[in-house]
């Protein structure tokens, strides 16, 4: 975990891009960005089972000394109405910060604001 | 087989089962690393069988692999509920070997074992979600609740229909804040607790018993 020479590098994820991708797909796009040392905003999050899933992938990754694990931040999904749960409307996931534990520190989050920092001396010089 | 056993197996009792809910299930306790879990357990155990779970520490991670214990009865006077406790290594979505030896004073080599012991933990958790009828989710009335570890967990027991209890842990510290995690998660009981001197935990039994011997329909994954 060195300190980035080239800056830190957000990217802000559409949903298209990731709505044709499997849960696996997803999952591994995702993992694999992040351990890269990028930090991803998610137009739509991820799943209750998926966001198990990353941590569980994550927990598997970790290496003591390159990739400590991941920092994530997202608003619960969007409630559902009466007649959308009749019809079997799932609930979608909401907008989703993701990025490298050794970056990235979330500061505070509630229903309405997720605050995240960068980790002092770890970014850009 | 004993005559209980015996009943417990027969055809007459699934349907009864069936038919008014459950009185035997596997209950989880989850939550995030050093929410005072096994203390949670402990405290159960010691007040329904004298046993206890295991042993507790300052240090995080300190539970590294699901403890379990089967047929435990709990009740309230009028109803009463058996089950299997299941106390689960705390989830966390970072582990830092570093943060043992520079925060509690392990050496490197004690460090870097308890780290990689706490990652398989925490997988375990996860798969335990798979075989339970119910959580007690244990949350830290000192800290912040909106953690996505906490999210992540009631996400996924929604999705399941499983019912939560959340145990609103260290209420006797100063600064515990229990309205704060009954606000933000109005959608679920929040009981108050103090895990290591027992205050409140009647209260907690008798939802225990109220909640986790409900019907109802789990949903697989």
């Amino acid at each position: 975990m060195v300190k980035k020479d080239s800056g830190i590098t957000f990217n802000l994820i559409s949903h298209q891009k990731l709505e044709h991708y499997s849960s696996a797909e997803k999952l591994k796009y995702i993992l694999n960005e992040v351990k890269e040392g990028r930090i991803l905003v998610l137009e739509h999050g991820l799943t209750p089972t998926e966001q198990a899933q990353l941590i569980e992938h994550t927990m598997k990754e970790i290496n003591h000394d390159t990739f400590i694990g991941i920092e994530i931040g997202g608003y619960e999904n969007e409630k559902i109405g009466f007649f959308q749960r009749v019809f079997g409307v799932a609930k979608k996931p909401r907008m989703t910060v993701i990025g490298p534990a050794h970056l990235l520190r979330m500061v505070h989050k509630d229903n309405d604001m997720i605050e995240t920092t960068i980790i002092p001396g770890k970014g850009a010089n | 087989m004993g005559l209980l056993e015996r009943f417990r197996e027969s055809r007459f009792s699934k349907m009864i089962f069936k038919i008014f809910g459950k009185n035997h299930a596997k209950i989880g306790i989850y939550g995030p690393p050093n929410v005072g879990k096994t203390t949670l357990a402990n405290r159960i155990l010691r007040d329904w069988t004298g046993d206890i779970m295991g042993s507790v520490s300052e240090v995080p991670h300190e539970t590294r692999r699901a403890k379990w214990k089967n047929n435990i009865r709990i009740d309230n006077g009028g109803s009463s509920l058996t089950m299997d406790l299941v106390d689960t290594p705390g989830i966390a979505t970072k582990i830092d070997f570093k943060e043992f030896m520079n925060m509690y004073g392990m050496t490197k080599d004690d460090s870097r074992v308890r780290a990689k012991e706490a990652t398989e933990g925490v997988i375990e958790a996860i798969r335990w979600l798979d075989d339970i009828d119910g959580v007690v989710l244990v949350m830290d009335a000192t800290q912040d609740p909106f953690t996505q570890v906490n999210v992540t967990i009631i996400g996924n027991l929604e999705a399941r229909n499983l019912p939560i209890l959340i145990a609103a842990n260290k209420i006797d510290a100063e600064n515990a804040s229990p309205a704060t995690l009954k606000s933000a998660f109005p959608q679920h009981p929040v009981i108050p607790i103090s895990a290591l001197t027992g205050y409140n935990t009647e209260n907690l039994y008798s939802m225990m018993i109220k909640e986790f011997g409900k019907k109802r329909h789990k949903q697989r994954r």
